[in-house]
């Protein structure tokens, strides 16, 4: 548990430190890849709720202090979103090979909606016509950035083992 | 997870709440100062990628570019020889006169390098993070540019790393004039996804052109004065419009810099600060 914390902390601060610094300006297709989230979305469906909602909360923490943003925004994005993935994971998605691409493209679109609804709320300039056209080509890059990064996951990160079965009895009597 | 995002909302709340000297703005400068260099090594490893697929992109309009920028040499190349004369005259004019005017950039100003290692976070934010910060100088209101022309201004200075708006942030306005003509107007973003900016508020009866340049207007009043140096470059005139049923002109802008591409930025700080 205390090494999958350490190679979750890694991975998520080495995503958020080239998401602030190098992806938020690149510009494919109309879209912005997003590689925290998908690196959240990884983190949560492979070690489950918790992990994706500290891991969310924890990075969305970084992102904010990197971009000199109001603290504590993207944490509350994300720590919804690494949760929400891994309900989703440990539930309807468990072992579905789609269940990666299927999570990051929704969560691609559910990020997009509750920032936008995040920056009204906070009387911020919102114009849901510049996200509407960016959020479909962020899909696709998100889907395209998904393969790459779960292949990682999965290597870093194995199954649990699980117990088949119930364990033997011992009499006492 | 509930008292994650208890904790989240508190955050948000209590950083809205407080002003910038306060407890959380510093904890965040401290923070910000300790993830500086992994932000430039991630800027740096990735520029040379970067600049490749710029290049590329590049070519594809490289053959067109390179035809206007010929005529539009030749052009200033006339215009120099014109400048060098009105500038020796304005110079001792203003010395007969004793005129004292605007701060104007490089004169009132010590430039602090600062490389961009922060980038808008989506096409509503229009602000960058740059590696200056109140350890050299900088402080809230400066003035960014670069080589090219104005950037923005300075939204939020901390220890070693200050926030950056941008003229095309849409809480954004520069005031400027059209050089050459008596036109002064608002410069601000032209909305949509697009970095046009559009020139506001310049009356139909001014003459005005494709291809005139806008600069910054540096006004100044007995209480107040403009946030900006007087006569940096904004952009040139790229469209001209009128309406019967409007009171002004239309007038697009299209910026000298390309905020696509920000590696570095020049912050002005004034002289003896």
């Amino acid at each position: 548990m205390l090494a999958d914390g350490g190679k979750a902390a890694a991975l998520l601060y080495l995503a958020a430190i080239v998401q602030a610094a190098v992806l938020n300006g690149a510009s494919f297709l109309g879209g912005t890849p997003d590689l925290l989230l998908v690196t959240l979305a990884a983190v949560a469906l492979l070690r489950g709720a918790i992990f994706g909602a500290v891991g969310g909360f924890c990075a969305g923490l970084v992102l904010d202090v990197a971009t000199l943003q109001t603290l504590g925004l993207s944490s509350l994005l994300l720590t919804l979103a690494g949760y929400w993935i891994g309900r989703y994971g440990e539930t309807t998605g468990r072992d579905r090979a789609h269940a990666p691409l299927l999570a990051v493209a929704v969560i691609t679109i559910l990020y997009a909606v509750a920032a936008l609804a995040v920056r009204f709320v906070l009387g911020e300039y919102t114009d849901g016509s510049i996200v509407g056209d960016s959020v479909f080509p962020g899909v696709l890059l998100n889907a395209l950035l998904a393969v790459p990064v779960f292949a990682l996951g999965r290597r870093l990160f194995r199954a649990p083992d699980r117990v088949e079965g119930s364990a033997p009895v011992r009499l006492l009597g | 997870m509930g008292l994650l995002v208890l904790l989240s909302l508190a955050l948000i709340t209590a950083y809205f709440l407080e002003s910038e000297e306060g407890g959380l703005h510093d904890a965040q400068s401290i923070a910000a100062s300790a993830l500086r260099p992994f932000q430039i090594g991630a800027e740096r490893v990735a520029r040379p990628f970067r600049d490749v697929y710029g290049y590329f992109a590049g070519l594809i309009h490289a053959k067109g570019e390179v035809e206007r920028l010929k005529a539009e040499l030749d052009e200033l190349r006339q215009e120099v020889v014109g400048n060098e004369f009105a500038a020796e005259e304005r110079d001792r004019l203003r010395a007969q006169l004793n005129y004292r005017g605007s701060p104007t950039f490089p004169r009132d100003f010590r430039q602090v390098s600062a490389e961009v290692i922060g980038q808008p976070s989506g096409k509503l934010d229009q602000e960058i993070t740059v590696d200056a910060g109140k350890s050299q100088g900088v402080r809230t209101e400066d003035t960014v540019v670069t080589p090219q022309g104005l950037v923005g201004t300075v939204a939020w200075a901390a220890r070693d790393s200050s926030l950056v708006r941008l003229i095309t942030d849409e809480s954004s306005g520069v005031s400027a004039r059209v050089l050459r003509r008596d036109a002064r107007g608002i410069v601000r973003p032209g909305g949509g996804a697009s970095d046009s900016l559009v020139l506001e508020r310049v009356t139909k009866d001014q003459p005005l052109r494709r291809g005139d340049t806008v600069v910054t207007a540096g006004w100044r009043s007995p209480e107040y004065r403009s946030l900006y140096p007087k006569g940096l470059k904004v952009g040139v005139v790229a469209s001209v419009g009128q309406r019967d049923t409007e009171s002004f002109k239309r007038i697009q802008v299209a910026p000298y810099v390309d905020f696509s591409s920000l590696d570095s930025v020049i912050v002005l700080v004034p002289r003896g600060r």
